[in-house]
């Protein structure tokens, strides 16, 4: 009877243990929210909801401060776009090759290569852009200044090339044998097979690897920070210097602003505009996938 | 009954790797008459499926293989094994269906469409027709001719086979390989399978390959059984079951093992 008693007691203990494990992770990302939020609200109490939205131009530390969320959206747009201009074909294709074409021996090699991309320090890829892929770039752009969207976006979508072509390789090796066998044996070639029935079939992976891209870009700080200038400007002009939200989180938290002041606040602000971006990435990339999923099956 | 020769093989000798001491296949030679279905019966393992996998090069997609001998296309005579044949090319004469349906994740009318597309064929009104046309000899156009737009997904098996059918049909093969093609089925849908093979060699010729014997006595004019890697004997289908000229035929058909 104690025996059991005993046994029953550490099953329940157990239990709570790992309950707590998994709702630490749930807590931590409620609390993160959470001090956003209360960080940021009253941010919004001096600065009007409408300037926030509709002002261009962003100088929260300046004496004449303005508070126009849009230029750093728009550099952080700027810079997303020119990456995944970069990422997702290469990604894609890189994918398409490893899966369909390279042989065992081939793929070995390669894949573990290609995800050292991923491995390498962002700050040493921020460098790289600013002191290799900068200069190389104003020989053909004599116009390009030396911090400008255009390559920090570039290396940017190199960095994330092995995330899309990792996880849209697993999902095209995914794709049943028999449909390509169905495919090749209607007289298709490799090359028709693997855009025609394979990339379709494995969408709803690809998708998520764009998804994760995206996340990856909007989020990715460093080589902005250091390759695009830290300078808040409305527009998507690539040649020019920009500033992104994150960059400009960390521009600002180095600083000494004093706790409380409107210009500490708009570090949560931009968190949570950061925050909403991935968030609604996200959502679109579930739903993408949900409704492939359906009709595939 | 007279019928003109759609296909021969000639003294095939087939292994997988080169190395192999034992070919799959052993100096196989068979005619295959036009408008009409051959069967290929035999136990597991008799090499069946692999020659006809032959008719249509598929071995070439899975690394280096070897074929002796020849498989011609009458009255072309072009030799399908050639070396300087382009399997592509073969693939493009001779359509096959397989053993599980496999209709790809798109439309139905995308399905059926997918042969003439990768060749290049755009006019929408010529693809209209063809799709229509194939669907109806597959059987497959009254159930389906209001939702061509629909996945080929939602289909039941049975349909999604007839699918596959469709689709093999729309390139106007000259051969249509069959490999098991009601393995994966309902014994209904089966029986609609049957059917439609026996309307189908009105308009191509088939060779199938089949696990069931009674399938290989209803459906079939033509029987070739096989037995490890040779052919035992070939004939019209009445008479292989009723009256085999080969013990080893008739062991396999009474059931004696296999």
């Amino acid at each position: 009877m104690k025996y059991k008693l005993k046994r029953q007691l550490t099953e329940k203990l157990i239990e709570l243990l790992l309950f707590l494990a998994a709702a630490s992770s749930v807590l931590i990302t409620f609390f993160i929210v959470y001090t956003l939020v209360t960080e940021a609200f009253p941010f919004f109490k001096e600065v009007g909801l409408r300037d926030f939205l509709f002002e261009t131009e962003w100088t929260p530390l300046f004496e004449n401060a303005k508070y126009g969320i849009a230029a750093l959206v728009s550099g952080t747009l700027l810079t997303t776009t020119i990456a995944l201009c970069v990422a997702l074909p290469f990604g894609v294709i890189t994918a398409v090759f490893l899966s369909e074409y390279a042989s065992a021996r081939v793929r070995e090699f390669t894949k573990p290569l290609l995800e050292l991309l991923a491995a390498v320090p962002t700050v040493v890829y921020g460098y790289f852009a600013m002191l290799l892929v900068t200069p190389f770039l104003q020989k053909i752009f004599p116009d390009l200044s030396g911090f400008n969207a255009l390559s920090a976006g570039l290396v940017m979508g190199i960095m994330i090339v092995p995330y899309v072509s990792s996880l849209s390789e697993d999902a095209m090796r995914a794709v049943p044998l028999s449909l390509r066998e169905g495919s090749l044996a209607l007289g298709a070639s490799k090359f028709q097979t693997s855009f025609r029935v394979v990339i379709p079939s494995a969408f709803s992976g690809i998708a998520s690897a764009f998804v994760l891209a995206i996340s990856r870009a909007v989020g990715e700080t460093m080589v902005v920070a250091i390759a695009a200038g830290l300078e808040p400007k409305f527009g998507f002009n690539p040649f020019g210097p920009t500033e992104t939200l994150t960059a400009y989180i960390v521009q600002v938290s180095q600083g000494d602003l004093p706790q409380g002041s409107v210009g500490y606040r708009t570090i949560y602000v931009c968190g949570i505009v950061l925050l909403l971006f991935t968030l609604t990435f996200n959502i679109i990339g579930q739903t993408i996938r949900h409704r492939m999923e359906k009709k595939v099956k | 009954m007279v019928k003109n020769i759609k296909a021969e093989v000639k003294n095939l000798t087939f292994s997988y790797d080169k190395a192999a001491p034992r070919p799959v296949l052993n100096s196989v030679s068979l005619p295959v008459f036009e408008n009409s279905v051959t069967a290929l019966i035999g136990p597991s393992g008799c090499g069946k499926s692999t020659l006809l996998r032959c008719f249509n090069r598929m071995h070439d997609l899975y690394g280096a293989v070897k074929y002796e001998g020849k498989i011609i296309l009458q009255p072309s005579g072009f030799d399908i094994l050639s070396n300087e044949v382009d399997p592509l090319e073969v693939r493009m004469k001779v359509g096959m269906v397989f053993q599980k349906p496999n209709p790809f994740p798109k439309s139905i009318y995308e399905n059926v469409a997918y042969g003439l597309r990768i060749r290049g064929i755009k006019k929408k009104s010529y693809i209209d027709d063809k799709v229509e046309d194939s669907l109806k000899k597959a059987g497959l156009w009254r159930e389906v001719n209001d939702r061509l737009k629909a996945s080929a997904s939602a289909l039941s098996g049975g349909q999604q086979q007839r699918l596959c059918i469709a689709r093999a049909l729309a390139t106007e093969p000259e051969l249509l390989l069959l490999d098991e093609p009601t393995s994966a089925l309902d014994p209904i849908s089966t029986a609609h399978i049957e059917e439609l093979v026996g309307e189908l060699k009105k308009a191509v010729t088939i060779l199938m390959v089949t696990h069931n014997l009674h399938q290989a006595g209803r459906a079939s004019d033509f029987t070739a059984f096989m037995y490890l890697g040779d052919l035992i004997e070939f004939g019209e289908s009445s008479q292989v079951f009723t009256n085999p000229k080969e013990e080893k035929t008739e062991n396999y058909i009474t059931g004696r093992f296999g």
